[in-house]
């Protein structure tokens, strides 16, 4: 219990100084930082509408946004754990969101029994083998991997572009978008999910079946980090390499292992974004999920448990964000952006409430990470 | 057709589009070679390009916004410094919170300043750097139209060269090398590291954002939402590819710079799609970085926040 209190002391700190900050920048824009962060919290939470009518709204587009960040923030914890950063998770789930989009595409006749798994392992193979390949060059050449994983995004991007452009636009489309991927290649919204229970939950929310995967690859993460062998030898990698070399486990194969998981947890977007959502590759959909992804990790501590209730806290200022852009005078979306980097700073340099904090409460100084 | 993608006005705009890279990248070099990683060149172009246009636009006056964005870029190169050698962030993860930061701020501060969502109001052409000949029209022609270029090109290739004084013949330089090299025995011969990283960092912050002034009211009349576009990743690539060294870090820049002028030239024309020919900074990169053409190796103490004994 004064482990778990003590877990969450330092993100719940961090979060708390961002938002001290986010109203002082509020206030200095000239609006009412209390009125911004209520309406943010109504239509990220809220369970009612201006009208008083019960809504799913609130609650279905918050879970909907984490989503994509439960995904992305196991990617980089795992990377994490094995003593890597994988700060190239926003290129992994374009490539995952694209070749779930190819399955659908190219064999959109299909029944749903096979294309659906069909197009959920591309999305994972094609993430998973983006993710291996700064794995490699790392395992093999010994180059680093946050270097490569960035120029990695940026010929993911490049990649996908070309062939959205050349290939897979409808012809005369003025949107950078794929065409259409066959209807066996949908899966389920929760208003189709929850329907035979005689919930009426609204079609227009796209939270899907990705949501509950999403959980699912929760639990089997951390079944696979505390529970498994290779679990424990990426963590071994992790917290000292040298020691686990000698304690005879191979570094380099670890190292690609970890970064090939990462990637397909990462190219998981993919389901939710392709297969859940639009139902077509959209290029340029992401907000940022990858680098967002970063913080979640962090802020969840690296445990899968965090990570949930980060994704949501993420989740819920990218829906808040739209609500504060369209109802406040001054302020836009984009104070999200800036709380989030706040956050990540603050996480980061843990060392500043630790120091600041161990007057009070003995024992803190030393690290619990 | 091949002519119109080569010919002299293809130097003119490789050098263009290679200045903000080049100072991005010597602005990167500062800090690494301090031993500090600085990914957030990108943001820290961001802070001087949307603080340039933004104080040029109330001042009416470019020099002073070009001040005001140096002054920015070490207030978040600060940041950085204090994250990282203060309470010893993890650098890369500093950095990245930096890059989100600057996209967030400036559409923050546009919105309450030019009620825009993103973008400061066009400048005037007077308002916004000149263009500087070197040469006369009448005699020679070609070389005038090369070097007639905003006074932020010519001073990137005069700080190419002052960096490279600086960081090879200079007791500052060599504190520098030695910090990022071996912190320890530099700390021991009595060099404080604490010290020398912050002017690593902060100069770093100084650099980039010239290199995204450059952008905004050099290159443009006004910021954009992202502007720098991956820019400030292309410097660190290029910073990568040329060994850490000046020299080495400018003739990247200029590669880069070169196959960004012909993708633009040959938008259209060719059948080689544009996009494999902005990849090549950074499949060049990563190919240097494996060591299949030639070997780049970082200092030796880049990414270790360094504790006092």
């Amino acid at each position: 219990m004064k482990a778990l209190l003590r877990a969450l002391l330092f993100p719940l700190l961090a979060v708390l100084a961002a938002f001290v900050i986010g109203s002082l920048i509020v206030l200095a824009i000239g609006d009412n930082p209390l009125t911004v962060y209520r309406l943010m919290l109504s239509s990220a939470f809220g369970l009612y509408d201006a009208l008083g009518n019960f809504t799913f709204d609130n609650w279905g587009y918050t879970l909907f946004q984490a989503t994509p960040l439960i995904f992305t923030g196991l990617a980089v914890a795992l990377s994490f754990k094995c003593g890597l950063l994988n700060i190239g998770a926003e290129g992994q789930l374009y490539v995952g969101a694209f070749a779930a989009a190819w399955v659908g595409i190219t064999f959109a006749n299909w029944p749903a029994i096979v294309l659906v798994p069909l197009a959920m392992l591309a999305a994972m193979l094609a993430g998973g083998v983006w993710g291996a390949i700064p794995g490699v060059l790392k395992a093999r050449f010994g180059s680093h991997e946050v270097i490569n994983t960035i120029m990695l995004n940026f010929v993911a991007a490049g990649l996908i572009s070309y062939l959205v452009q050349n290939h897979y636009k409808a012809p005369g489309d003025p949107i950078m978008q794929s065409g259409p991927i066959g209807a066996g290649a949908h899966i389920a919204r929760f208003s189709t999910l929850l329907a035979p229970l005689g919930i009426n939950f609204p079609t227009r929310i796209p939270l899907n079946v990705a949501f509950l995967l999403a959980l699912l690859a929760c639990f089997l993460v951390w079944v696979f980090l505390w529970r498994t062998k290779w679990g424990y030898e990426i963590r071994a990698v992790g917290s000292n390499p040298s020691a686990a070399e000698y304690g005879g486990i191979s570094v380099q194969k670890q190292i690609v292992l970890a970064m090939a998981l990462s990637g397909a947890l990462a190219g998981m977007v993919g389901i939710n974004e392709v297969l859940g959502y639009r139902y077509r590759y959209y290029h340029d959909f992401s907000p940022g999920y990858g680098f967002t992804g970063i913080a979640v990790a962090l802020l969840g501590r690296n445990h899968p448990a965090g990570i949930v209730l980060a994704a949501i806290l993420f989740g819920a200022l990218i829906r808040g964000g739209l609500f504060v852009d369209i109802f406040t005078d001054k302020v836009s979306k984009d104070l999200v952006q800036v709380l989030q980097a706040i956050i990540i700073l603050f996480v980061a340099m843990e060392m500043l409430f630790r120091g600041s904090l161990s007057r009070f409460i003995p024992g803190l100084k030393k690290s619990s990470a | 057709m091949f002519r119109n993608v080569f010919n002299y006005t293809l130097i003119a705009s490789t050098i263009r589009l290679a200045t903000p890279l080049i100072l991005a990248a010597l602005g990167g070099l500062f800090s690494e070679r301090s031993g500090v990683i600085n990914i957030a060149l990108e943001g820290m172009m961001l802070a001087g390009a949307f603080t340039a246009a933004t104080v040029t636009a109330f001042s009416h006056n470019p020099w002073l916004g070009v001040l005001a964005a140096v002054f920015a870029g070490v207030l978040t190169a600060a940041l950085h410094a204090v994250a990282t050698i203060n309470y010893r962030a993890d650098q890369v993860v500093s950095g990245t919170a930096i890059n989100i930061l600057f996209l967030g701020v400036p559409a923050l501060l546009s919105g309450a300043l030019f009620d825009s969502t993103g973008a400061t109001p066009q400048l005037p052409r007077e308002q916004t750097l000149p263009d500087i000949a070197l040469f006369d029209a009448q005699s020679s022609p070609v070389l005038a139209s090369i070097f007639n270029q905003k006074p932020l090109v010519y001073l990137a290739f005069v700080l190419v060269a002052a960096t490279f004084y600086v960081l090879y013949r200079t007791r500052f330089g060599l504190r520098l090398r030695a910090v990022g090299e071996n912190p320890e025995a530099a700390d021991t011969a009595g060099v404080s590291v604490i010290k020398i990283r912050y002017a690593g960092v902060l100069i770093s912050g100084a650099l980039a954002a010239l290199g995204g002034a450059y952008l905004s009211i050099g290159q443009n009349s006004l910021f954009t939402r992202n502007m720098t576009a991956g820019r400030g990743y292309i410097a660190l690539a290029a910073l990568i590819f040329g060994k850490w060294d000046p020299v080495g870090a400018l003739l990247a820049c200029l590669l880069f710079g070169f196959a960004d002028a012909v993708a633009i030239r040959m938008q259209g024309t060719v059948n080689i799609p544009n996009q494999f020919i902005q990849m090549i900074p950074y499949l060049l990169t990563i190919v240097v970085l494996a060591g299949l053409i030639r070997r780049a190796t970082p200092p030796k103490a880049l990414g270790v926040a360094y504790v006092k004994e």
